[in-house]
């Protein structure tokens, strides 16, 4: 298992070498979370995070998530400060004995990361003519209801 | 002596990161209070505690936690990440 919460973009074919190789692995999933422009009126997106606790809370989510569905690997990276339409913010990754496992396991990590990891994103619109803290959801906490 | 620090809106609205603060705030909630009563930001970045989450210690908790030992109390919004 490894967790990283850095500044610097990553690359997905680097951060997945020699994950999941375990032999009783049988199927791995990946997911990765761009800066995403709804409008075209998005500059770029401002990632504040807490250093130490967010380390810790995806720890903590991520051996939960190995212990519950038996995964044989879990990689998760999230990204903080300035980040442009179209980066990378974050990724996951799982490793199970079966897809089903790898599945849920990636969408469990998700659905906790969103709402349990000390992250706040805010958008800034070009020319600087807004910039708004993005609010949680009501749907992101039902989501965890259904763990 | 007790550090505390803010994160997003609420830091701004607060105006400082972190600060040490001199209390005998037995609960988070008293120590809400006690600075609600100091200053008009204060009252402005607490005025709503339902959006609004505090963590002691790195550790999420509810407004009654006890503050004893305590070294760290983080507020900040509900949680954005993914």
């Amino acid at each position: 298992m490894r967790v990283s919460v850095q500044s610097q973009d990553f690359d997905l074919a680097t951060a997945l070498h020699g994950f999941g190789t375990a032999k009783n692995t049988g199927a791995t999933v990946t997911f990765t979370g761009l800066v995403r422009d709804d409008t075209g009126q998005l500059d770029y997106m401002e990632i504040e995070h807490y250093p130490g606790m967010c380390e810790n809370a995806i720890l903590k989510i991520a051996q939960d998530a190995e212990q519950r569905w038996g995964l044989t690997d879990c990689l998760v990276i999230h990204r903080y400060g300035k980040l442009n339409v179209g980066a990378q913010i974050m990724m996951v990754a799982t490793a199970g004995r079966h897809r089903v496992d790898a599945f849920d396991a990636a969408t469990f990590l998700m659905d906790y990361l969103k709402s349990r990891a000390p992250f706040w994103k805010k958008e800034v619109s070009l020319g600087g003519a807004s910039s708004e803290w993005v609010s949680a959801k009501d749907s992101d906490e039902t989501a965890l209801k259904r763990w | 002596m007790i550090d505390v620090v803010y994160f997003a809106w609420v830091r701004e609205r607060i105006g400082v990161p972190r600060e040490q603060i001199d209390t005998t705030a037995a609960t988070v909630m008293d120590l809400v209070t006690e600075l609600t009563a100091r200053e008009d930001r204060y009252a402005l970045a607490f005025s709503d505690l339902d959006s609004l989450r505090v963590a002691v210690d790195q550790e999420l908790v509810d407004f009654d936690a006890p503050l004893v030992g305590v070294r760290e109390v983080a507020f900040f919004p509900p949680m954005t990440g993914g």
